[in-house]
């Protein structure tokens, strides 16, 4: 949203897609209470800034050079463009556990996603579990909600946690949330080196075993809200071409990719939380829109910003342990139920697929792919279009036999 | 201030918040959205539409990712379990 609102400040015509049905991705997320006033303010300026909004479109597949087509509810886009900017985000990581499958463990992000979406969680029972900061801000939010938190448990040390507080009360504003968190929580049993070690249920989840520092406990709960950090989004910069470094998209000072015309803002190019996707998000925006000297003026923030990302990636490393959580019955490819086992005795990550199918379902690897390579070290494929799964009359469209709605941008500053 | 909105799933009237996804409907129905390929009951995990785990019938149409849907009033769901 921050680049859209630069972009076309800058007196070009922006349209700004968005897969969710309103904008904002995940973290602003339908936020009509108020309570990420950040959300509001942008906008409010890319709504000024005259950018077509173009919601509940999810691109696939990019035919040639500077022509996306993005499949809605009913019809298929052709989204033409000089300039593109990705800001695709970020999931969480799921790691397999016994039980894990059963309905109500869900994401941390995701538990939180379904409250936002209407799920009421007043009076229920909810352990977080996994790692990361997102399990503190989902478990507030959760309480807030009228859940009954009863533990939250993070895979990390002590001492890594400990470290970890200090670089946040080095970033600007991040103090005042910490204070903030920590007052929302009091009273929350909360364990570092603990992880989930099993879910139990007949038909949905009724209890979790949590081990911590070598005992096992088990909880009785309604909810499990369970996520290892996240994982950035690169399937359309992979698409596209774009150089991926370690698994994040590489970019230049400007967020330029090393396609020329397209940049990259956010989690994909390295996981730092919202402050630094919005100061990243700008710079991109500058930079497409021409202004490249309000963008360089933007780079100390970002140099801030991204001191957070590093000390993330420093403190919720995830441990050993947690490769060996998954019995060799436990389903690993929710997609096809692939277990453990099929899986182990594969040699890398084209072998699982080729074999048991692993990465060939509907979410294309995104749940699986991540697990398997913590898990057994393989790297992903190449990625081919569809990106998503998508209707055959998309198919049709690709192969010219039918014509795509063609999405006129118009706008710009005024 | 939300409404309400009456779903029906499989069949049983199901009353939920204006603005709620259909995925919310299907829990609060205390029903699992989907059979695995094994047989094993799923619900929706990341709720951000990428696991696929939520996948439902709406109005006749299979495969729809119900964390990414609203309901709408009349609206019948059904699971393939």
């Amino acid at each position: 949203m921050t680049a859209a609102a630069r972009a076309a400040e800058c007196d070009v015509r922006v349209a700004i897609v968005d897969d969710n049905l309103s904008l904002g991705g995940q973290i602003w997320r339908r936020a009509t209470d108020g309570s990420m006033p950040d959300s509001v303010r942008w906008t409010e300026r890319l709504r000024a800034a005259k950018v077509t909004e173009l919601c509940g479109l999810r691109v696939f597949h990019q035919p040639q050079v500077g022509i996306l087509l993005a499949e809605g509810v009913d019809d298929i886009h052709e989204l033409r463009y000089d300039k593109l900017i990705m800001a695709t985000g970020a999931r969480e990581r799921f790691l397999p556990f016994p039980g894990w499958t059963l309905p109500n463990v869900m994401g941390a992000g995701g538990l939180q996603a379904m409250v936002k979406s209407g799920l009421p969680v007043h009076g229920k029972r909810v352990v977080v579990a996994g790692t990361g900061p997102l399990l503190l801000a989902v478990a507030a939010y959760l309480r807030e909600h009228g859940a009954e938190l009863l533990r939250i448990c993070d895979q990390a040390s002590r001492s890594s946690l400990a470290r970890f507080g200090v670089a946040l009360l080095r970033q600007p504003g991040k103090m005042v949330q910490g204070l903030r968190l920590k007052k929302a929580l009091a009273g929350v049993p909360f364990a570092t080196n603990s992880w989930p070690v099993a879910a139990q249920g007949e038909q949905v989840l009724e209890s979790v075993t949590i081990s911590r520092e070598g005992t096992s406990e088990t909880i009785a709960c309604d909810y499990l809200a369970c996520g290892f950090h996240l994982v950035p989004a690169t399937e359309l910069p992979s698409l596209l071409g774009c150089e991926i470094e370690n698994g994040y998209v590489r970019v230049d000072d400007f967020q330029r990719t090393t396609l020329p015309e397209v940049f990259c803002a956010g989690e994909p190019t390295g996981i730092g939380g919202i402050e630094l996707a919005l100061v990243e998000g700008q710079i991109a925006g500058l930079a497409a829109g021409g202004r490249a000297d309000e963008a360089r003026s933007l780079f100390g923030e970002r140099k801030k910003r991204r001191a957070f990302a590093q000390a993330l990636d420093r403190a919720f490393q995830l441990r050993t342990e947690l490769q060996r959580l998954a019995s060799p019955e436990t389903i690993v490819c929710r997609c096809e139920d692939v277990p453990y086992s099929r899986l182990s005795q594969c040699s890398s990550w084209r072998a699982a697929k080729l074999q048991t199918r692993c990465g060939m379902g509907p979410c294309q690897g995104r749940v699986c792919g991540p697990a398997t390579q913590f898990l057994f070290n393989w790297n992903p494929d190449s990625v081919r279009p569809p990106i998503f799964p998508v209707r055959l009359e998309s198919f049709a469209v690709t192969a010219g036999v039918s014509e795509p709605v063609y999405q006129e941008v118009t706008g710009g500053h005024g | 201030m939300s409404n309400l909105l009456t779903v029906t799933v499989n069949g049983v009237a199901v009353e939920v918040a204006s603005q709620a996804t259909v995925a919310v409907a299907v829990v609060l129905a205390g029903q699992a959205c989907r059979t695995s390929v094994s047989g094993q009951a799923r619900g929706p995990v990341c709720g951000m539409g990428i696991c696929f785990e939520c996948r439902v019938i709406i109005d006749g149409k299979p495969h729809c990712r119900s964390c990414q849907i609203l309901c709408e009033p009349g609206m019948e769901v059904r699971t393939d379990g």
